[in-house]
Formats: structure tokens, C-alpha cells, sequence
């Protein structure tokens, strides 16, 4: 067992740690929130010079092909500054679907441009009646002369209203829940037949519903095999919660940093209000509550990673529970600890908790996962 | 014991269901049923069309125009309204002015002010907290210096909900800063439109605007705006305090609330069967249905005790702790029934997803507030330790 980081990880850390006390203090955060896009080619500039859009991207193809810590370290950082920028659906999901399922032509056309940060490309896959079920497919695509069409409708696809490239999953064969006969393509979001009703989210992202009437995209939008690609879907959106951990624990960090602070600062009945013991005992459960859920998104970066699924995703399953509940109790004990403060739009912690509300949201939400883990096989 | 209503309280509801049915206009009921913030044009509308049917005062005497029910009418009526998709009537003037100036006001003040709240025709808000007192709120320091017949007030409320809307406002200030701070406090009425008064807009975290800062600059305020006694104000603030903790409790609200999240769960689908059938999910809408049937009978409890002793007492404080839990618990659950469609934020009538989903998350990041307001819930505990506990 080994805790430590190498040197390069703990270069990282502290430079995307700084990176983000520089370039994204509140203030600027809200400008960026603001803006037309609500999120900043600037900052994603920024992202691509220090490597970090190239994390999960092959060397050959231009990226620094770094492992899961380096993602984890990443994302952290990411939490407590509450980055609102395309990463998660372009730098993790998408980048590791393309990465695991495409074509060596396809990796080349598109990886690199990642990387660079001249390409986001999000996974459409969500649908109005699947909830958090990841085989809950509808979505059609049926094979026209060498190509596909393909008909139906993606739902709160994250950061779709930005993205160059849609990863659309849609049914070639099989039963709607079936996990055979999912298949990936790669769709321009400007192509004939996709339209976008786009919308901001409760933590200040953007996404849109997305519909694809009739849409025709020729063989080489395939991505990966025919009907085959649910395993690497599941594997890809592992990763994906893994980062969303990771994300978790700097959010939550910030959280009990905040309301530390606060509590040390804000007077009532002549003292601070940390002086309460009633609101101590609260804030060491906050701790509590952060350090397990820390210890969570290790063992999500460390598993995240594992080829055999039912270890994966037993182990995935878990930390998004201990880390749903956490940010559910240290979101809504840090806005209760700022009192009438803490409702208002003007203080991070606000934002911050609507985050950790969304995160609990994403990938599936705690009872999702509790029921998971409870019905996967002994370990 | 007998846990039923009479006969005579069983007719009263229906005839409560029966004016609310006919008497409420279909737009607000529509918005009341689908958590839709309602407008003050919406909230000056029904309690007019109650205040024209005599309705207008539910909680008062009848010789100051109220209905002059007993608490369990009140009661009936609260929860009735409620199921029936009417708005709440708004606690400030009803429920705080109102009986500070019928307990403690002169005769003047009574006759000039009360009719006014009965009939809707004055907008109150309440200005008590402010930056520095909160859940301290004996600290507070606004001052109103007395000028011959005028005091002149100086200083700033903060969290004053709907101000923005408001003909008046209640406010505590402080007349005598060298004595012991609860000595000090009086309880004026202050005309919005006077000048020096500036309201400010604070936004929340749902994007909405309920609170406001308000500031006052060499206001002048007459002496006959002056409740009660100089320097008593905080007597009258306590009383009023347990007034608006009972109405807290909101058990008609939430019974509405909880038949929401069951239509929802009821059409949400989760492995291809409704969400409420969903043990998991069911299981946790079960527990929050009996947690709300055990307050019910414990405001009743409290309510009846107040019928016979007329004030309500420290056990207002766990109406308000356990009202507002199951006010959040609710909130949080219709959030979580709608799935990956919680996250849209979006005005009505663009929805994406089912049309019950926008404003759920919002409403839920908006109800964190209360267990912030109305003196906070760490407050009540305190208030429970040292009255009821005797700690
Ligand atoms: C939406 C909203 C509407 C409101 N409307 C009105 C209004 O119309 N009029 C009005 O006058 N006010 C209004 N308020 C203000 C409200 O009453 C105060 O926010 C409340 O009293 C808490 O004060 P504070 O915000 O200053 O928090 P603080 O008093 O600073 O409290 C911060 C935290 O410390 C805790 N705390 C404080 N003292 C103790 C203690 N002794 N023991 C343990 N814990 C303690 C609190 O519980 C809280 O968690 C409103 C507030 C909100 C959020």
C-alpha cells in the first residue's frame, strides 16, 4: 500500500492547483457564467497548453497519456474552483470512447485536435425515459445503402450546445434495455437532421435536449464494432465517475474550508459562531464525511481503471454512494452554517452546494448506485 | 380522546372546499398545484376574494373584523386551502403586525392598520434581522432617535422577504443603546414611502428575488407609529415570534406537497415500472408521509393547548424544526424523483422533460432557507434545551 505521489503527480497537482487560484477566482467565474457560451475558450486554451485536455490521450496521438492519479489530481483542483468548462463530457468521456473504440484513422483525426483543444466532442447518450440506466436505448439507427440513419432523442446532454461532435448512441439491434446491439456514432452537432434545444443547468453548465431526425451518417461514423459498444460505454462513464469523485472531493474540501472560516469570522451572541458546540460537532461531521469521501475517490481512481466490469463497477458503485451522500450532507450543512448568507447568489458556497447537488445528480444518482451494488456479485 | 373532527368541524371543511373551489381563480390554483412562484398581484387577488367573503382575517377576532374561529378551524381552513391549491396567505401582516397591534397597539393604530391587513389593501413586511443580528437578534442596531414628535430612524434590515412589494414595514429599533440590549428595543411602524428608504434586491441561489436589504437614512417616522411602549419592543417581538412558528409548521402545505411527489413518482418510471411502487424509492416517501401524519396530530396538540391558554409556548419551536424538515425532505425527493431532468433549470412552459420538472431543483435549493429563517433550527434546539428540557 502506498499513498504517495510521484514527483511529476505532485508537479501536477500544484500546478493545475495554481493554474486555478489564478485563472479562476470567483469573480471571474461569474463573468465566464455570464457569458454567451457560459464557459471560457480562454481558460480551455489554458487547459490544452498544460497538457491537461491530453490527460487521457495517447502520447501518439498528442497527449500526455497519463493515468488515472493524473486525472484524479486534475479534477480535484477542478472542484474547489468550480471549473464550468467542458472537460468531463470532451476530455474524459469522449476522449475515452474514442480512444477505446476507434479506428486508428479515427483516433488520428480527432484525438490530437482534443488534445489541442480544437475539437469538444460530447457523448449524447442520456434519453427522456432512461433515468440512470446506461442500456436504455430507443434511439434508432438503421442501416441506409453504406451508411445509417438515425432517429430519436438525447436528454440534458451536457455541454452539447458547444460541442463540434456528438458521440451518439443509438440502437442497431436488440430490445430497448438490452446491453447487445448499442452501437456509437460519431455526428457533427451542425449535420441535417439534428436539432438542439439548449438550456443552462442548476450548477451554471449548459446542455440541451437533443433530437436527430433521420440523421445520415456514412460507415466511418461508426464507432467501433456494430451492437458492441455498451462494455466500453460502462468502462468509459467509470472513468467519467471517477473524475466526478475526484471533483466531488475538492468541491466538498472547499465546502468545510469555507464554513471553517466562516464560523470563525461570524460573531453572534458576542462570539464567533464556532465557539457553539452544537456547530463544531456539525463541522467534524463534515469532516468526517470529507476524508471518507477522499478515501472514496482514491479507490474510484485506482479501480476506474480495471479490466475485469464486475470489480470495476462494484467499486464505482460505492464511491458515487459514499460521495452522493457526502455531497448532499456537507452541501447542505455549509449553506445551514452561513445562514441567510449562505442562500444568496453573491457567496461561492451557494454555487458550490448546487454543484455537489448536480454531482449527486450525474451518472447515475445514490439510490441508483446503492441498488447496483447491492445486486452485483460478491467481490 | 378522539383523534376525529365533529361533525360540525367535518361540515366546516366541506364548506371551506366548497368556496375554495368555486372562489379561487383557476390560474393561481394551477400554479399553487405545480410549485410555480406566485406573483404579488396573485397573492393580493385571492386574499381579496376571501376578504369579500369575510374570510380575510382567518386568525383574528371578530371584533377586529377576523372570522374568529378557534385554532382548529383556523386550522381546517389552512388545510384545506392548501390541498385546494390556494396560495398561503402571507404571514406579515395576519399573523405578526396584526396581533402585536391588537395585543399592544392603541386604539388609533388598531383602527387605522387592521381593517387595512383584513382587506389586503396594506402590503407588510417584517424588518427585524440585520447584517450583524441575525440569530442574535437582541444585537441589533438600527436606531431611532427621538425629534419632538418624529423619531428619526437610521440604519439597515437585511433579508426582508418581498420588501419590494411592501406598503409598510414592522421594525425593531433600538431607542435606548445604554441599557441591556433587550431594554432598549422598540417596535415601529414605518411607511415604505418615506423618504430616506432604499430597498435593494438580494438574489438567491434559485435565481429568485425574495429578499431585499432595506436602509433607512434620517427617516422620520411619528411618534404615533411607535407600538406599545418605548423600549418594550422586544416583549412584543417575542410574542409575535410564537405566532409565526406555529404557522411554520405548515402541515397543509406539505400535504399537498407530498400528494405532488407522489403524482410524480407516480409517472416517473424506474426499471419500467412507476417510481412509487419502487421500494427504494417508496420506502422514503413512506417515511416522510409518517413523519407528517405524526405532526399533524402534534400541531394539533400544540394548537388545542393554545386554544386554552391563548399563547403559543416553546413546543412552537418543534412544530417548526420538524415542519420545515419535512418541508426540505419533500422538496428534495420530488427533485431526486425526476432524475438527470432535476438538472434543467428553466422558466415554464420551455420544459425539457416531463412539465412537472423545471423549478423542482430550484425550489429545492430555494427551501434550504427554512431551516434558516424564522429563527433558525439550531435556535429552536436551543429554545427546546432551555425551556422545555430546562437545561
Ligand atoms: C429566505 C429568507 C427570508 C427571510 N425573511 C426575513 C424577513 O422577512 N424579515 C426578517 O427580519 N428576517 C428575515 N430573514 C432573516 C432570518 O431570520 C435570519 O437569516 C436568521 O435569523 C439567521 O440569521 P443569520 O442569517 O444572520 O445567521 P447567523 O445568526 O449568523 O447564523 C449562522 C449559523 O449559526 C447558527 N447559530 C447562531 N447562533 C447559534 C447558537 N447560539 N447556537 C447554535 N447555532 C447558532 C445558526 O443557526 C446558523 O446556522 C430571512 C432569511 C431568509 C434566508
Amino acid at each position: 500500500m502506498d499513498f504517495n505521489l510521484t514527483k511529476e503527480q505532485e508537479q501536477l497537482s500544484d500546478t493545475v492547483q495554481k493554474f486555478v487560484a489564478r485563472q479562476y477566482p470567483f469573480e471571474s467565474r461569474k463573468a465566464i457564467l455570464k457569458s454567451k457560451d457560459g464557459w471560457s475558450r480562454e481558460i480551455w486554451a489554458g487547459l490544452a497548453e498544460l497538457g491537461l485536455l491530453g490527460l487521457q490521450v495517447p502520447e501518439e496521438h498528442g497527449g500526455i497519456g497519463a493515468g488515472a492519479i493524473e486525472t484524479l489530481l486534475t479534477m480535484t483542483a477542478f472542484g474547489r474552483g468550480l471549473l464550468v468548462e467542458p472537460f468531463l463530457p470532451s476530455a474524459i468521456l469522449s476522449t475515452v470512447l474514442i480512444r477505446e473504440l476507434g479506428s486508428s484513422t479515427q483516433q488520428e483525426n480527432h484525438l490530437p485536435k482534443m488534445a489541442a483543444g480544437e475539437l469538444i466532442a460530447v457523448p449524447a447518450h442520456g434519453e427522456p425515459t432512461a433515468r440512470y440506466e446506461l442500456a436504455h436505448v430507443s434511439t434508432s439507427a438503421s442501416r441506409d445503402g453504406d451508411g445509417y440513419v438515425l432517429t430519436g432523442e438525447k436528454s440534458v446532454v451536457l455541454h452539447a450546445p458547444s460541442a463540434d461532435l456528438l458521440l451518439v448512441s443509438a440502437r442497431t439491434s436488440g430490445s430497448i434495455d438490452s446491453e447487445a446491439g448499442i452501437s456509437l456514432f460519431l455526428v457533427p452537432r451542425d449535420r441535417e437532421g439534428v436539432t438542439l434545444r439548449a438550456y443552462p443547468t442548476l450548477d451554471g453548465q449548459r446542455a440541451a435536449e437533443v433530437r436527430l431526425e433521420e440523421v445520415k451518417v456514412s460507415r466511418d461514423a461508426l464507432l467501433g464494432p456494430e451492437g458492441e459498444a455498451f462494455s466500453a460505454l460502462a468502462a468509459a462513464f467509470d472513468v467519467g465517475i471517477a473524475a466526478l469523485c475526484a471533483e466531488a472531493t475538492g468541491a466538498l474540501q472547499a465546502s468545510l474550508d469555507a464554513t471553517i472560516e466562516y464560523a470563525k469570522t461570524r460573531k453572534q451572541f458576542g462570539q464567533p459562531i464556532g465557539k457553539f458546540q452544537a456547530l463544531q460537532h456539525r463541522m467534524a461531521d463534515m469532516l468526517m464525511h470529507v476524508e471518507q469521501a477522499r478515501s472514496m475517490s482514491y479507490l474510484a481512481a485506482v479501480r476506474c481503471t480495471e479490466t475485469n466490469a464486475k470489480v470495476r463497477g462494484k467499486s464505482l458503485s460505492a464511491a458515487k454512494v459514499l460521495i452522493g451522500q457526502a455531497c448532499r450532507f456537507v452541501g447542505q450543512q455549509a449553506v445551514q452554517l452561513h445562514g441567510g448568507m449562505g442562500m444568496t447568489d453573491e457567496l461561492m458556497i451557494s454555487h458550490h452546494f448546487r454543484r455537489l447537488t448536480a454531482i449527486e445528480l450525474t451518472l447515475g444518482d445514490t439510490e441508483h448506485h446503492l441498488e447496483k451494488f447491492m445486486r452485483s456479485e460478491g467481490l | 380522546m378522539d383523534l376525529n373532527f365533529t361533525p360540525e368541524e367535518q361540515a366546516f371543511r366541506e364548506e371551506v372546499r366548497a368556496f375554495v373551489h368555486q372562489g379561487l381563480p383557476p390560474e393561481i390554483r394551477r400554479k399553487v398545484l405545480n410549485g410555480v412562484p406566485i406573483s404579488r398581484d396573485d397573492h393580493i387577488a385571492w386574499h381579496r376574494i376571501l376578504g369579500a367573503h369575510g374570510w380575510g382575517a382567518p386568525s383574528w377576532p371578530t371584533n377586529f373584523g377576523g372570522t374568529g374561529w378557534d385554532p382548529v378551524r383556523e386550522y381546517i381552513f389552512e388545510e384545506e386551502s392548501a390541498s385546494s391549491g390556494a396560495p398561503r396567505l402571507l404571514p406579515f401582516g395576519l399573523r405578526m403586525v396584526g396581533p402585536v397591534i391588537m395585543t399592544f397597539g392603541d386604539v388609533a393604530q388598531q383602527q387605522r392598520f387592521l381593517p387595512r391587513i383584513a382587506s389586503a389593501e396594506d402590503w407588510w413586511c417584517q424588518g427585524y434581522s440585520e447584517p450583524g443580528s441575525g440569530s442574535d437578534l437582541a444585537s441589533l442596531k438600527t436606531s431611532a432617535i427621538r425629534e419632538g414628535n418624529e423619531y428619526v430612524v437610521n440604519g439597515q434590515k437585511t433579508w426582508i422577504t418581498l420588501a419590494q412589494h411592501a406598503d409598510w414595514i414592522f421594525c425593531l429599533v433600538r431607542t435606548d443603546p445604554r441599557v441591556k440590549a433587550q431594554a432598549g428595543i422598540s417596535f415601529l411602524l414605518i411607511d415604505m414611502k418615506s423618504p430616506g428608504i432604499t430597498v435593494r434586491p438580494i438574489i438567491t441561489m434559485d435565481g429568485g428575488h425574495e429578499v431585499n436589504e432595506v436602509w433607512f437614512e434620517d427617516v422620520r417616522v411619528p411618534i404615533e407609529n411607535l407600538v406599545g411602549e418605548e423600549n418594550s419592543g422586544w416583549t412584543y417581538a417575542k410574542f409575535l415570534l410564537g405566532h409565526e412558528r406555529t404557522n411554520i409548521a405548515g402541515v397543509g402545505g406539505s400535504k399537498r406537497e407530498l400528494q405532488r411527489l407522489k403524482n410524480i413518482a407516480a409517472s416517473e418510471r424506474k426499471h419500467g415500472k412507476p417510481l412509487l411502487e419502487d421500494p427504494w424509492f417508496g420506502a422514503r416517501v413512506a417515511q416522510v408521509e409518517i413523519e407528517l401524519m405524526a405532526l399533524e396530530i402534534t400541531s394539533l396538540r400544540v394548537v388545542s393547548a393554545d386554544a386554552a391558554r391563548k399563547a403559543p409556548g416553546p413546543e412552537a419551536s418543534l412544530l417548526k424544526i420538524k415542519g420545515t424538515e419535512i418541508q426540505q425532505a419533500l422538496s428534495e425527493l420530488m427533485m431526486q424523483a425526476v432524475g438527470p431532468y432535476a438538472l434543467p433549470l428553466q422558466d415554464e412552459g420551455e420544459a425539457a422533460g416531463p412539465a412537472y420538472a423545471p423549478q423542482l431543483a430550484a425550489t429545492y435549493c430555494n427551501f434550504r432557507k427554512t431551516s434558516i429563517y424564522g429563527g433558525s433550527n439550531e435556535i429552536q434546539k436551543n429554545i427546546i434545551s432551555q425551556w422545555l428540557l430546562r437545561l
